[in-house]
């Protein structure tokens, strides 16, 4: 089955049940059937082929979704890049899956005009929102896409399910994001196992805040579109008022978090234990939930199953622990996702026993096919199975096993930080810092805060005695997106290095700071 | 008085957020969420200084756009619980 499917056969089934909620939109599964139908249409016209990649540069929008499955109705690759993106990385993005074709919005114009200047892969850009034409050389408006009547080519023109259906950028630790190749294959069965333990019907409401440029937010429209659910797609949880003032309106009854977002929710003082009685479900994952705001979160929200949840963007999802778990285990994230199965490995690749710790190796159809034209790194993520003709997934995450067998994540084997639930390469801040003039030595970490999970955190060596930490942060924000931007900045006379002479992070870490905080 | 606190308020969001975007200035009618100029923790770091600042104590139901996602709605805002 190939994922345009789930779009598919939700618009046959309930043609007229609202399929996504947006803003003051309300749109049936049979409209973004028949958009996704003429967007697709519009991009085959443009020269958008079987196999070619096409970005979709977009913030959470009813667009996007029509974007995403026209992309894939036209037997194309959808890459989901976050909206923040600043014109250099875009570019790099671009360049580097070779995208036929560009989808975006016109108050991000400036930054796409910038980027396609220096992607000459780009045949096309699809613009939404731009008043006139569009202002890009090679594009058409979204909107006179879709008034134009056009069908999809035939599912059998679109290709099969071992087609790639998407490329996700992650964090790598060079510092240089790496493009996940999903097939249609692997996000029908991520999706089907996580829609089966979460027992989703047709009755949910999903409430969407999470960028769909993350996984866990693209999901959950996958998700709702596979089983025929509402989406209720938000952009931002800066106002969780408003958030909650949706979900009451809307009826919400399955709402993804990141721990962030629990610890906003839990700061409010106004938000009374069961104000919100549909919610059936909660999720959590890419940390996991300190266990005092488990048990908070689920005062508040008495009906609601709460699952704790763990990942990779390299197998989508890697355990959920049964709801039933939480109160007897709340520091695990579970156990293998239904059709897949988790386990903790030494540096031979060996199982090893109960509370010893090792890295968590996955294996399932759900497992990338591995990084877009980087065979190094795929090799060193994908390694032989116990079959020959398997590869098994290697996390890079530190896991250990309890007696019955529900993990336990203990940390990264790498330096990657998690913030607001995503992962960033302290690297690729580093390069960012040392374009700065005056910056002779930099290094940048992750320091516990309460909202944050991790405080992106640079530390650098100045040669101008007058830089200040706005100027650093400046010049962060001009080219990094914004969950990468430090929160803080220390200045030092020298960092430590390893025998080797390289700068150390971790010594760094050791170090008393001596900030008035 | 409005001219106070709005000085206060423009001044507390250049120094804090604003600093960081490639632009000098901010409309007062603008949304500082669509201008990208706050997050989650900004929203949290404005009621703190609105708290401080002014004496206010904000409920969860005033802290919603309608209250505090632009400077002209800020400053009608504290103007309301201040009279």
């Amino acid at each position: 089955m190939r994922v345009e499917q789930f779009l598919r056969d939700s618009s046959r089934r309930f043609p007229e049940k609202i399929a996504v909620v947006a803003g003051d939109r309300r749109l049936t599964f049979r409209e973004i059937d028949v958009a996704s139908d003429r967007l697709a249409a519009a991009l085959r016209r443009h020269g958008v082929t079987r196999g070619d990649r096409v970005v979709v540069f977009m913030d959470n929008r009813w667009e996007a979704v029509v974007g995403i499955f026209a992309v894939l109705k036209a037997g194309a690759v959808f890459s989901p890049i976050n909206p923040s993106t600043k014109a250099d990385k875009l570019a790099y993005l671009l360049n580097n899956c070779r995208a036929a074709a560009l989808i975006t919005l016109g108050s991000l114009l400036p930054v796409a005009r910038d980027a396609l200047a220096e992607a000459p892969s780009v045949k096309l850009a699809v613009v939404t929102g731009a008043a006139g034409k569009p202002a890009v050389a090679g594009g058409i408006r979204f909107e006179d896409a879709l008034a134009e009547p056009g069908i999809a080519p035939s599912p059998d023109a679109a290709g099969i399910e071992l087609d790639l259906a998407m490329l996700i950028y992650t964090s790598g630790s060079t510092g240089f994001p790496k493009g996940v190749m999903m097939t249609h294959q692997n996000i029908v069965a991520a999706a089907s196992s996580i829609t089966t333990y979460l027992e989703n019907t047709p009755d949910d409401i999903i409430l969407n805040v999470l960028p769909i440029s993350f996984d866990y937010g693209l999901y959950q429209v996958l998700m709702a579109m596979r089983v025929g659910a509402t989406l209720v797609l938000e952009k931002s949880f800066a106002f969780p008022q408003a958030i909650l003032n949706k979900i009451a309106a809307e009826q919400v009854t399955g709402l993804p978090l990141v721990p962030t977002m629990a610890a906003i929710l839990l700061q409010m003082k106004d938000l009374k234990p069961g104000a919100y009685p549909h919610i059936r479900y909660i999720t959590n994952t890419a940390a996991a939930l300190p266990p005092a705001h488990i048990a908070r979160l689920q005062e508040l929200f008495p009906q609601a199953r709460i699952y704790s949840m763990y990942g990779v963007t390299e197998c989508k999802r890697c355990t959920y622990l049964p709801p039933g778990e939480l109160a007897k285990r709340p520091g695990s994230v579970g156990i293998a996702i239904p059709g897949t199965e988790a386990c903790v490995v030494d540096d031979a690749g060996q199982r090893v026993p109960p509370g010893t710790v090792g890295e968590l190796v996955i294996r399932g159809p759900h497992v990338m096919k591995g990084y877009w034209e980087d065979p190094e790194a795929t090799d060193r993520a994908l390694r032989p199975g116990p079959f020959a003709w398997e590869k098994v997934l290697h996390t890079g995450d530190l896991f250990r096993a309890d007696d019955e067998g529900f993990l336990y994540f203990v940390a990264r084997k790498d330096d990657i930080i998690k913030t607001r639930g995503e992962k960033v390469s302290p690297k690729e801040i580093e390069n960012v810092l040392y374009a700065l003039a005056g910056i002779r030595e930099a290094a940048v970490i992750g320091v516990p805060d309460a909202i944050l999970g991790m405080a992106i955190k640079a530390v650098v060596v100045s040669t101008h005695a007058a830089m200040k930490e706005q100027d650093v942060i400046r010049h962060c924000a001009k080219h990094l997106e914004e969950f990468m931007i430090p929160k803080l900045v220390e200045f030092r006379d020298s960092l430590p290095k390893t025998d080797s002479g390289k700068i150390s992070r971790r010594l760094i870490d050791a170090q008393p700071l001596e900030e008035a905080e | 008085m409005q001219i106070d606190i709005e000085q206060k308020v423009r001044q507390f969001i250049t120094d804090n957020f604003l600093f960081r975007e490639d632009r000098a200035s901010l409309t007062d009618s603008e949304s500082l969420l669509e201008a990208g100029v706050i997050d989650s923790t900004g929203v949290l770091e404005l009621v703190a200084f609105l708290e401080t600042e002014f004496g206010l104590a904000l409920g969860d139901a005033e802290m919603v756009p309608e209250n505090l996602d632009s400077i002209s709605r800020i400053v009608s805002y504290v103007q309301g619980k201040t009279a």
